[in-house]
């Protein structure tokens, strides 16, 4: 299978002081690296796919580090991630599938506490469609105030043969996070759920 | 100013219709969404907003750049751009955009020649706002002229404003319609 081709590249960042309520003393960062890259399968049925999660691995490395970078380049402050796809129209939800494996563990491996699995979404969408991706606690899936979820997308992607891969994280809870729950201080960190 | 959240957003294309883009084309956009200390009242005097568009010249201006990750005599163009929420007046991204922004943006660069090119629009949160660019020191430079989509799902809320500056390191990917080239220029007169 060849290396992924990779069109374009888009990192985008938000820095949240408040949303009507108190502003925070540290405020929430939260960042997505999306990458564009050619659909190998567009346009055709293949059965044997499952290789190309090996392919995107480097992919997944860099933008994982990307991110880091992108909200300051300490992985210890990283606390909720998420992943996610938009496939192309030529190409079918089970492209999409392919990022779980190389996009996940990605972001595990330079998180040192990151037991929770990552929470995904993927879509077939035209150039332009939005795609909700969800966040979790990277080490524990209950933590209530670290659900959350950024919306991304690109105007001129994902093109009918392309396939767009987004990775998200952030640093924190939602800025006004109230509703109780399992709280991050509280995290046993042994199961990746609480 | 009552600053809510920050946006960047940088784009890197590195391929466009199978060929390579050398060097890869670079933009980048920052935001900031702030009240609008004039929502649902008809204010004559728009001062306060004028001084906030000279804070957010300098804040979008570094915000973007280091976005960009460039040094800042290698950004070769700008834009900027602003959207009230509904509560608001286009008047307002006028104040913003237009009599204070640009000076503390050109300083953040080392300089500017050309008018910054700018939009404004009246929106709800999840509008698409296009912040224009164009080369920073010659406005005739074919090869610049370009844009940036802007999209924030939750502002502006009605009593918010989204305001965007946009850079970028060179110009639209595999430009060919002729024109004046970055490489002419004389820059002198903000034009050519």
């Amino acid at each position: 299978m060849p290396e992924p081709q990779n069109r374009k590249t888009a990192i985008l960042t938000e820095t949240i002081w408040h949303e009507g309520g108190p502003v925070a003393d540290t405020p929430l960062r939260r960042a997505a690296c999306m990458a564009v890259i050619a659909n190998p399968f567009a346009g055709q049925y293949v059965e044997d796919i499952a290789g190309f999660m090996d392919d995107l691995k480097p992919l997944g490395a860099q933008m994982a580090q990307d991110l880091i970078d992108a909200l300051g380049g300490d992985p210890d402050t990283i606390e909720g991630y998420g992943k996610g796809a938009i496939v192309g129209t030529n190409g079918e939800l089970e492209h999409g599938a392919l990022w779980h494996v190389p996009g996940g563990y990605a972001m595990r491996e330079k998180i040192a506490n990151s037991m929770a699995i990552v929470p995904s979404t993927k879509k077939v969408g035209a150039p332009g469609a939005r795609l909700d991706v969800p966040i979790t606690h990277a080490n524990a899936s209950y933590v209530r105030s670290h659900f959350d979820a950024m919306e991304v997308g690109l105007p001129d992607a994902p093109k009918a043969d392309e396939i767009l891969l987004v990775l998200v994280m952030t640093t924190g809870p939602r800025v006004h996070a109230r509703v109780g729950g399992l709280a991050a201080k509280d995290v046993k960190g042994e199961d990746g759920l609480r | 100013m009552k600053l809510r959240k920050m946006i960047t957003q940088v784009e890197e294309v590195r391929t466009e219709m199978g060929q390579a883009v050398s060097p890869p084309s670079r933009r980048a956009v920052a935001a900031a969404v702030i009240a609008n200390p004039f929502a649902g009242r008809y204010a004559q005097d728009l001062s306060e907003l004028i001084e906030t568009g000279a804070t957010l010249g300098q804040l979008l201006g570094e915000q973007a750049l280091a976005a960009l990750g460039c040094a800042a005599h290698d950004v070769q163009g700008y834009g900027k751009a602003a959207m009230v929420g509904e509560a608001g007046e286009l008047e307002h991204a006028a104040a913003l955009l237009h009599p204070k922004l640009g000076a503390p943006l050109r300083a953040v660069l080392g300089g500017g020649k050309a008018l910054v090119p700018s939009s404004k629009a009246m929106g709800a949160p999840g509008d698409v706002l296009d912040v224009p660019l164009g080369h920073k020191d010659a406005a005739y430079v074919r090869s610049h002229f370009d844009g940036m989509r802007l999209r924030v799902p939750d502002a502006p809320r009605a009593t918010e404003i989204v305001v965007a500056v946009a850079l970028q390191i060179t110009g639209r990917p595999n430009p060919r319609v002729g024109g004046l080239a970055h490489s002419e220029i004389t820059g002198a007169d903000g034009l050519r």
